[in-house]
């Protein structure tokens, strides 16, 4: 390990604003921003993760009977939308990214901090105005993916909210996305090679070119929509000579990638926290890298996957099957490299290291059932029931939310300079992973014997699975109780962290805790190997 | 115009530190062109999927006029040109000329969209005619707005290049390279716009 200047403690307190307020500012400042992101994130996940207990309320019993069929489709979109875009993909990518990139690179700031600003100040109004449309006429009833003639032909307020909420949303990630991309590059402390990063810079960078290339084409595509539902073209209106499986095309080529977008950067962060963890080097660098510009290249050409019951041509679903395959080659890489680091190393069983292990072990059975979908036989005989929704769920939950509480756990003394509590916070995983896999995995079985998903009303064979799956599901909520009491009493009383409390080597350990407000007071360190454990002292 | 702001900030912040990096900006910009460009590519795949799977209805098909998306076709060239001089004349510190061929250059944006507007009232098709008509009024309406949006930057730069308290001189030529930058993208959106949309 090579530190070129030694980091000074700071003492220039003059230049941070002072108090809380600061987060309520249009501040610059880069960390500033990461943490608005977090917490405007969290409140989104909770209002979302009230949604989705509403929904298994619900469904606790065969009949619909907690609330209307057209308030459960409006309560299942929010929650996805929510979700989705308010905050697996801001946190994940913003939160985080803005926080640590700047570190990793060894800048000051990102590289456009006003752009920076106005991607998080997008992201509170339009969540706000999301929320409200349900008290409009309705909120969307047509799903997170609003398929015409669905989305045509529900209540239309609800539905032209959605749109020019997602649109806001799609711009604050384009403009989160070039920024990325231009620190990454552009930013980086002179002697700092590419193939030196820290892995998260790689995943972000192969997550903000995706963000770049594929969500302005949601943009135009609900652009287009929108026009169906106000001025009643037929784009995608079969009644009007319209092609609905366009849409769907247009929507999937960005959705897909999406998953990507939501997934790539937890990559990055837990390649980040098993080295530290562990007290080995990330195993695997350079098929590290590979492997994420291989889902990149591979994550654009594999979208209609999701259309094999839209009347796919034979050629259409033949390449689909085979490039979604190829794309299981890389991520399999990726996570024998994860495994391959916690192999021989020093493991300390703490919450970071829980959550991460327990986001390796959801996310091989994602992988797989992901894989398993990709086949065409198999996915049109489980097409649209609880089969996908336990697929994409052990994907974005037990893979990255997972992800996001194991960074929260890494990073919150980096932060706060605060310990967290690592009783509560193995309370936390253990309810946590109980709950998620009592919730998700008797899915798979509804799915595989046929219920449908998106529906109020179900067989009353099923009852009983989905009493467990509903069981699991209050476990979750459970869960964040034990995670907000943590939050709240290390914050005020927490034990001092001090500047590097796991012994970590990448370079945001390596300023005060936490860090001033132009991240170095001197020049920023060199690092040159930000995985070189159990090489010297460490 | 939040990028064009954003150095001038670092600098600002840092005088203490007095570090410097590279002019990044038209990169970031690039990068947004690219993320631009891929909203017309979605509408382009759109527009050629419906000519392939979806037949219009009889009497729906129409031979455009060539004539007007032709004269527009060279004014944006034109312009593309001018623009060109007009950044060579700010950098010889030639203010007012370059004043003249940035006003020229917006002029000829004008009388764009003025031509679009005409052809717009003069088609046989209105915007919910057809599947057709919805997207030729989308692709060209939406080129358009890069159109007036560009054209407006242009009168601003016009604006801020004046030799008594503008801002853009040979020093400051970023802004101008910018909008030139978008400029010339807009012009080939157009030309690809015109292959698929009018001669194809």
């Amino acid at each position: 390990m090579t530190i070129s200047i030694d980091p000074q403690k700071t003492n220039n307190e003059s230049l941070q604003p002072k108090g809380w307020l600061r987060y309520f500012s249009f501040s610059l400042d880069h960390k500033v921003i990461g943490i608005q992101y977090l917490v405007c994130g969290f409140l989104f996940y909770l209002i979302g993760g009230t949604l989705a207990s509403a929904i298994r309320i619900e469904l606790a019993s065969p009949m619909s009977d907690f609330m209307p069929r057209d308030v459960y489709n409006q309560v299942l979109t929010l929650h996805g939308t929510i979700m989705i875009f308010l905050w697996i993909v801001p946190v994940v990518n913003g939160a985080f990214g803005n926080y640590l990139i700047p570190f990793y690179v060894g800048a000051r700031d990102m590289a456009f901090p006003r752009l920076n600003a106005v991607a998080f100040w997008l992201i509170p109004p339009s969540g706000l105005m999301l929320v409200a449309s349900y008290f409009v006429e309705g909120a969307a009833q047509a799903g997170w993916t609003a398929y015409p003639p669905l989305s045509i032909t529900t209540p239309q307020s609800g539905q032209i909210i959605w749109i020019l909420s997602v649109l806001l949303l799609g711009g604050s990630s384009i403009f989160g996305g070039i920024n990325f991309i231009a620190t990454i590059i552009k930013l980086r402390r002179p002697g700092l090679k590419l193939m030196q990063l820290p892995m998260y810079c790689w995943a972000m960078l192969g997550t903000s070119l995706l963000v770049v290339l594929s969500t302005p084409v949601l943009a135009g595509t609900l652009i287009l929509l929108s026009f169906d539902i106000i001025a009643n073209t037929g784009f995608f209106n079969p009644v009007l000579g319209g092609n609905v499986v366009v849409y769907q095309h247009l929507f999937w080529f960005y959705s897909h990638p999406a998953v990507y977008i939501m997934v790539l950067p937890a990559f990055g962060l837990v390649s980040e926290i098993l080295p530290v963890h562990a007290r080995k080097p990330l195993f695997g660098y350079t098929t590290m890298v590979f492997s994420i510009m291989g889902i990149v290249v591979l994550g654009l050409v594999v979208w209609a996957h999701h259309m094999f019951t839209s009347g796919t041509p034979p050629w259409m679903r033949l390449f689909f099957t085979i490039a979604t395959a190829f794309i299981a080659v890389p991520t399999g890489i990726k996570f024998f490299n994860w495994v391959a680091t916690l192999w021989g190393g020093k493991i300390s069983i703490n919450s970071a290291m829980l959550f991460s292990c327990g986001f390796i072990i959801n996310f091989v059975f994602g992988g797989i059932t992901g894989v398993a979908l990709a086949q065409v036989p198999f996915d049109i005989h489980v097409h649209d029931t609880y089969f996908v929704v336990a697929h994409f769920h052990y994907i974005v939950y037990g893979g990255t939310v997972f992800i996001i509480f194991s960074s929260i756990y890494h990073w919150f003394p980096k932060v706060s300079g605060k310990m967290l509590n690592e009783k509560l916070g193995i309370i936390h995983f253990i309810i946590t992973f109980i709950g998620f896999n009592l919730c998700f995995a008797p899915q798979h079985w509804l799915g595989l014997n046929g219920m449908p998903r998106r529906v109020a009303e179900y067989d009353p064979q099923f009852q009983f699975v989905n009493q467990i799956s509903s069981l699991g599901a209050l476990l979750m909520a459970i869960s964040t109780i034990p995670f907000l009491v943590n939050v709240f009493l290390s914050v005020r009383n927490g034990k001092d962290a001090g500047d590097n409390p796991w012994n970590a080597l990448t370079p945001e350990w390596l300023t005060s805790s936490p860090p001033p407000v132009e991240n170095w007071e001197g020049e920023a360190p060199l690092v040159e190997e930000p995985y070189g454990y159990g090489k010297e002292n460490s | 115009m939040t990028t064009l702001d954003s150095s001038k900030e670092i600098q600002k912040n840092n005088s203490e530190v007095n570090e410097t990096h590279e002019d990044f900006r038209m990169f970031g910009l690039i990068t947004f062109l690219i993320a631009d460009g891929m909203t017309f590519a979605g509408f382009f795949a759109a527009y050629l999927t419906y000519k392939a799977v979806n037949p219009l209805p009889d009497g729906a098909i129409y031979e455009l006029e060539l004539p007007i998306p032709t004269l527009n076709t060279i004014l944006l060239l034109v312009s593309s040109a001018t623009f060109h001089k007009a950044g060579k004349s700010l950098l010889k510190d030639k203010n007012s000329d370059s004043q003249k061929w940035l006003f020229f250059t917006a002029l000829l944006g004008i009388i764009f969209l003025i031509c679009q507007l005409f052809e717009y009232f003069h088609l046989p098709f209105g915007l919910t005619d057809n599947l057709f008509a919805s997207t030729f009024y989308a692709l060209t309406g939406f080129h358009g707005l890069h159109v007036t949006l560009g054209t407006l930057m242009i009168l601003i730069i016009t604006w801020q290049s004046r030799i008594n308290g503008g801002r853009l001189n040979s020093q400051n030529i970023f802004p101008l390279e910018a909008v030139e930058l978008y400029w010339h993208f807009v012009d080939g959106i157009w030309v690809i716009l015109f292959i698929i949309l009018y001669l194809l």
